[in-house]
């Protein structure tokens, strides 16, 4: 038995219907890409369908008890995951589309005219290990006000750089935005560190936690942030749904994002007063039912536990590293203690390229992603044009993993690497 | 899943040995293609004389099926008329979108009947494509130029 594993895993296992289904030629699934998307647990999607059946109707408008049922169960998922990040105040969680949404959201609301405005001269800082969602919209910023561009390098063994932090935060710097938890290299950053030098010459800190919550104790305020955003469909909630946490003086000083119902107060033909927080960004019918998927699933991780789901991961990763180990001529990107890192594991096998190892795994069950993860900076940085990545989650078992070191014996099998 | 059906050893003949690999001079146009979900880049140039595909040259990252078919696809252009080269290339395309219905012609198509199995394999069909689309954009361009 290896330690830090769930010890209930066998009856987690039963709670997610897909994991009992079996693939072309019998085999059955192994998947390991829940860092792409996770499972979802049977709870979740009873939720969803109970809620579709009987209380649907549309929220806020709706004069009548379906609407009013309706409206009670979104706002309790609203509730439920300021739960689960410990937000001071439920108000300042603004339900979005996934975590890019979020994160155009307060990039491009911070080239409007408001207190945070950033403009010509200002800087913002990012890091090279982002997910093209962290990436692009701040690139988009500074080109459209003038602004700079800069970034955290990586060392080799693919952590932050931080050699440099004080050349780059700076009293120019407007905003840093960081990831918690790299989808590539699974490097878990020092946010704290960072946002408490970002906070010292005024900048405001933006962290993507989209691989962070779901396998990480979040506790928004410890973690320095003052936007922090994720994705529901990573924490074992529905497609369709993101999350934007941010302080209450840093959301009331943004300007609203999109026009529409419901982020308003009032409306007259030459202009509108607007709705305080969390209604100001969520212009028109939002995804009600699945926040209400999205409350049921933060409350299932929270009956798990997050530091249990944590040691989980912990535990797989470190049993992970070990079997691939064992494979001639693959090579690990990122950090090689489990503990500094999240469950994704990026790695190469000489020899043959990423999408023909994830065709013969896939051939026998095994899920996992090629490419280059929405990361390709963070790839050309350690000289590859992709990677193959295993992601494991709560539901997870050193079966599957033995499952993956077989079948990349297999895969260099099939391609006759040691003919 | 049959995947003896996409790894043809024809396939993997290529991938390990490629034929008409780098860039060479002269050229009349060069294009960059890549694949943007999956990141497989083609930097790819024409040589084009008096109607006829002179050269086809190019540097390409990628998987065993993006490369092979790049080395197939030399193999089948270089020397044929830009007409013959266009029929070819649309019997190919046809192949690969046929969804492992359509039949492919060895006649035409050579050492490219091995893609046949590609086709059942939606995720694939863009690899092999990746330098065929090359190709005919850096076609067009130097025609256009010729024009010109
Ligand atoms: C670190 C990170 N940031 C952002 C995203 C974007 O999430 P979404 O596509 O749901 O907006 C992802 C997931 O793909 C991610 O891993």
């Amino acid at each position: 038995m290896i330690e830090g594993l769930l010890p209930e895993l066998e009856v987690i296992r039963k709670d997610f219907p897909i994991l009992e289904r079996t693939l072309a030629g019998g085999y059955p699934l192994v998947y390991l890409d829940s860092a792409n998307t996770s499972q979802k647990p049977q709870v979740v999607i009873d939720t969803m369908v109970d809620h579709l059946e009987r209380h649907n109707a549309n929220v806020a408008r709706a004069m009548h008890q379906l609407g009013a049922e309706a409206s009670e169960a979104f706002e309790a998922g609203r509730d439920k995951v300021a739960a689960f990040i410990k937000a001071p105040s439920r108000d300042e969680v603004i339900f979005t589309k996934n975590a890019s949404e979020a994160l155009n959201l307060v990039a491009n609301t911070l080239a409007w005219r408001g207190d945070l405005q950033v403009g010509e001269g200002d800087e913002v800082v990012i890091t090279e290990m982002e997910h093209h969602s962290n990436i692009v919209p701040w690139q988009l910023l500074t080109e459209r006000t003038g602004a700079t561009l800069r970034w955290f390098g990586l060392t080799d063994d693919g952590r932050l750089d931080l050699s440099n932090i004080d050349e780059l935060i700076t009293e120019r710097t407007k905003v840093v935005s960081l990831t918690w938890v790299s989808n590539m290299l699974g490097t878990i950053n020092p946010v704290r560190e960072i946002a408490d030098r970002a906070h010292q010459v005024g900048a405001i800190v933006v962290v993507d936690a989209s691989q962070a919550a779901p396998q990480l104790p979040v506790d928004v305020v410890a973690s320095g942030a003052d936007v922090l955003v994720f994705t529901g469909h990573k924490v074992v909630g529905p497609t369709g749904i993101g999350v934007l946490w941010g302080r209450r003086e840093v959301l009331e000083q943004l300007p609203p994002f999109l026009g529409g119902g419901e982020m308003i107060e009032t409306v007259r033909m030459e202009r509108s007063t607007y709705a305080g927080i969390p209604h100001k960004f969520e212009a028109g019918t939002p995804p009600i039912v699945e926040a209400v998927g999205l409350g049921a699933a933060v409350d299932y991780l929270d009956h798990v536990g997050m530091d249990a789901i944590h040691a989980h991961e912990q535990a797989i990763t470190a049993y992970a590293l070990e079997g691939l180990q064992t494979v001639p001529g693959l090579t690990v990107m990122g950090p090689l203690d489990a503990a500094s890192r999240g469950g994704a594991i990026s790695f190469e096998i000489a020899g043959v390229h990423p999408h023909d190892v994830a065709q013969v795994l896939d051939s026998r069950g095994i899920a996992v992603r090629a490419g280059h993860h929405c990361a390709k900076p963070a790839h050309a940085r350690f000289g590859v044009q992709s990677s193959t990545r295993m992601s494991s989650y709560l539901y997870t078992t050193p079966a599957e993993i033995d499952a993956l070191v077989e079948g990349l014996h297999h895969t260099r099998s099939y391609f006759k690497l040691d003919a | 899943m049959d995947l003896d059906s996409l790894y043809q050893e024809i396939i993997l003949d290529h991938y390990k040995h490629p034929h008409h690999a780098g860039l060479r001079d002269p050229f009349e146009a060069e294009v960059h293609h890549v694949n943007p979900t999956c990141g497989d880049e083609v930097t790819l140039r024409v040589h084009v004389a008096d109607g006829v595909v002179e050269d086809v040259s190019y540097d390409a990252l990628g998987c065993s099926i993006s490369q092979a078919s790049t080395s197939v696809m030399t193999d089948l252009l270089i020397g044929k008329s830009v007409d013959e080269a266009m029929t070819i290339h649309q019997t190919f395309l046809e192949l690969m979108q046929g969804k492992g219905q359509v039949e492919p012609d060895e006649d035409v198509l050579e050492d490219g009947i091995a893609f046949a199995g590609v086709a059942k394999f939606p995720a694939r069909v863009k690899c092999a494509l990746l330098s065929w689309m090359a190709w005919k954009d850096a076609t067009a361009q130097s025609l256009d130029k010729e024009k010109a």
